[in-house]
């Protein structure tokens, strides 16, 4: 995404708005803030606890923990970037939604989710406290804390971009107006607050997105004369998912099918899907066991239908606006970029009205985000920084309503530094690109540390660490190997042919090998825990309860059946 | 959905949804009435804001209906 970003910010500065914005569309983004508010406001009364603040209260349904998991990670940045790549590369962005997400989705929920649950853990830095000891904890809530305010940062700096190429607004306007909103609601209503506004903004994403692929669809004749289009305009193949990853050059992305399975499918997916406390702290907010696996599940179905909305717009676009080039050459030319490509669908597209709930669909993306990155860094801030240091410090744990002050601080305070690394970022854009492969350095090896952790007995404290340890430490040395040496790329992906796209999923797939070798190591090197103490924590030693009583539509086994065999059909659809 | 207090956000979502689609559905009312008020976008004629705000309309209410929060409240006591 920070390709799309830096571009912006190129056309930024002398580039008219695309979209001019009437009464009507104003009335529907300000309504939409006034209710945003309005729901923070009325939750205030039902946040009292740690519990309520940080997992809200662990009482949400499984279709509310699902959409809210879905929508914290839908944000404006994704269908701007996706929709773009989706123009630049055609159908294999699709592959970032569907084995770049189904199957790590699923996994969460059927494997994953009984022992994140059943540890009664409140993060996922919290479950390596269980697992492993402070260090491993300390070290994973550190970067993640860091690097999620950071993040936070870097995503309304760039919303602030879209919303003045979109619609011409003020940065400082956007910057503030939009975080100051979304830091209201949170610190009134914690996660509850952030899970009940992640549902409205889901179905505002949908529902002020989904009119641009069903409009462009009639104007093209349907999917078929899309792809008849396409093919006029463009030369090479950008409408089937598989059968161009035979090699390298065979594709407009510069990446095989290696790359794709393991380093994305496998690696990447699992690695964000599985351990990123931003999406799983809302599946940890579901009121039991069976919704807490049913929750990905449900966010799985949903996820593998966002493509209609965020690829085909951008494929709908190389059908009726080609041309559009990429910002370099935009901005010599003093064209349009294919990075502005769903804003322009939607000028193209919706009348006064239905644009303002367009653009309302992009600022609920950012919103939705921001909210998701704030709660959870607040959280394990809280818990998993503060407390510890706070309890050795004094030799004692504070109350609950103690935490819940300093939650309520820690995510008043996280958004004030998310705004400052706005501004940072504003300063030099390269910022940008840093914080966000500082954030891929870490989750690689995290799924590693934890896959590990819930599935082998045999794997000790100091193997959870030192893996770790080592897996980041590849990851970042691959990444500086590589730009001080652009050869190394050629070394790292295991051919000369493979573009930049190849080297994220081959650098994940290595420093995650390295974080397995490594922990195996290690650990037959070191003592492992007693089983007693990995009850509730690791499979072998975890009674999970049996759902054997339970009708075949209750179990979360069977949906998870039927969304993967979606999945496969739509493989071999677009094949 | 919620606790047995709270009202429920599919009746927050249902009350917005409803909201919009008065105001899409009005402000593209000109565009069909008179051929000369056509708003600058390609496909004018299938009136997407008309059929697109009653959509919001139909969902909005139903969603209102179903989730009205004072309902329950009569249902316990009545």
């Amino acid at each position: 995404m920070g390709g799309l970003v830096l571009s912006l910010s190129v056309v930024a500065d002398g580039h008219s708005s695309i979209a001019t914005l009437g009464w009507a569309d104003l009335l529907i983004i300000g309504l939409y803030f006034a209710l945003v508010l309005g729901i923070g406001y009325y939750l205030v009364h039902f946040t009292k606890t740690g519990d309520d603040f940080f997992l809200a209260g662990r009482k949400m349904t499984a279709w509310i923990a699902g959409l809210a998991f879905i929508s914290a990670n839908l944000g404006s940045l994704e269908l701007m970037g996706w929709a773009a790549s989706a123009y630049q590369y055609g159908i294999l962005a699709a592959h970032w939604y569907w084995i770049g997400a189904i199957p790590a989705m699923l996994f969460l929920g059927i494997v994953m989710m009984p022992f994140y649950y059943i540890s009664k853990t409140h993060s996922v830095p919290g479950y390596l406290k269980l697992r492993y000891g402070e260090a491993a904890s300390m070290l994973s809530a550190i970067s993640f804390a860091f690097m999620t305010v950071l993040m936070s940062g870097v995503n309304m700096f760039a919303m602030a971009l879209v919303m003045k190429v979109v619609v011409g607004w003020n940065l400082n306007f956007s910057i503030w107006v939009s975080s100051i909103t979304v830091m209201i609601y949170v610190v009134l209503g914690g996660l509850l607050s952030a899970i009940f506004n992640e549902v409205l903004q889901f179905m505002l994403i949908w529902l002020g997105a989904l009119l641009v692929p069903i409009i462009g669809l009639i104007e093209v004749g349907g999917w078929s004369g899309m792809v008849a289009k396409i093919h006029q305009n463009v030369s090479g193949d950008y409408t089937h998912m598989w059968s161009t990853l035979g090699h390298y050059t065979a594709n407009p992305m510069g990446i095989n099918w290696i790359g794709i399975v393991f380093g994305l499918g496998f690696v990447i997916s699992f690695g964000y899907w599985t351990t990123d406390f931003l999406v799983v702290q809302r599946v940890l907010s579901a009121r039991d066991l069976r919704s807490s696996k049913m929750a990905p599940i449900i966010g799985a179905g949903f996820k593998m239908m966002v493509p209609f909305i965020v690829i085909l717009p951008g494929l709908l676009g190389l059908a009726v606006m080609p041309g559009l080039v990429g910002q370099s050459t935009a901005t010599a030319t003093g064209g349009a970029s294919y990075n502005e490509i769903l804003p322009l669908m939607m000028a193209r597209y919706l009348g006064p009205g239905l644009l303002g709930l367009g653009i309302t669909a992009l600022i609920a993306g950012f919103m939705s985000g921001m909210a998701g990155n704030v709660s959870a860094f607040a959280t394990v801030w809280t818990y998993d920084i503060y407390r510890p240091i706070h309890n050795a410090l004094t030799r004692r744990d504070a109350s609950d309503a103690h935490y819940v002050r300093v939650g309520r601080w820690t995510t008043f305070l996280g958004v004030i530094v998310s705004i400052g690394t706005a501004y940072l970022v504003e300063q030099s854009a390269s910022i940008m690109d840093y914080v966000q492969a500082l954030f891929s350095f870490f989750i690689a090896p995290l799924f590693g540390t934890i896959i590990l952790g819930m599935l082998w007995k045999r794997m000790t404290a100091a193997g959870g660490f030192w893996g770790l340890l080592a897996g980041m430490g590849s990851s970042i040395g691959m990444w500086l190997w590589v730009r001080l040496d652009p050869a190394a790329l050629s070394v790292i992906a295991g051919s000369p042919d493979a573009k930049a796209m190849a080297e994220d999923m081959y650098r994940a797939l290595w420093s995650w090998i390295i974080c397995v070798v490594v922990t195996v190591v290690v650990s037959y090197l070191t003592k492992p825990k007693p089983e007693a103490e990995l009850v509730g924590l690791v499979r072998g030693c975890t009674e999970i309860p049996s759902e054997g009583h339970l009708p075949l539509t209750k179990k979360p086994i069977f949906w998870a059946g039927i969304v993967f065999a979606a999945f496969v059909v739509l493989q071999i659809i677009f094949w | 959905m919620t606790d047995d207090n709270r009202i429920s956000i599919w009746f927050f979502i249902g009350s917005l949804l409803a909201v919009y689609g008065v105001i899409i559905v009005a402000v593209s009312i000109p565009a069909l009435l008179n051929p000369a008020d056509q708003p600058d976008v390609v496909l004018p004629g299938l009136h997407a804001g008309i059929w697109w705000g009653a959509l919001l309309v139909v969902l909005g209410v139903m969603y209102v209906i179903v989730f009205w929060p004072w309902k329950k409240k009569a249902d316990e006591q009545s």
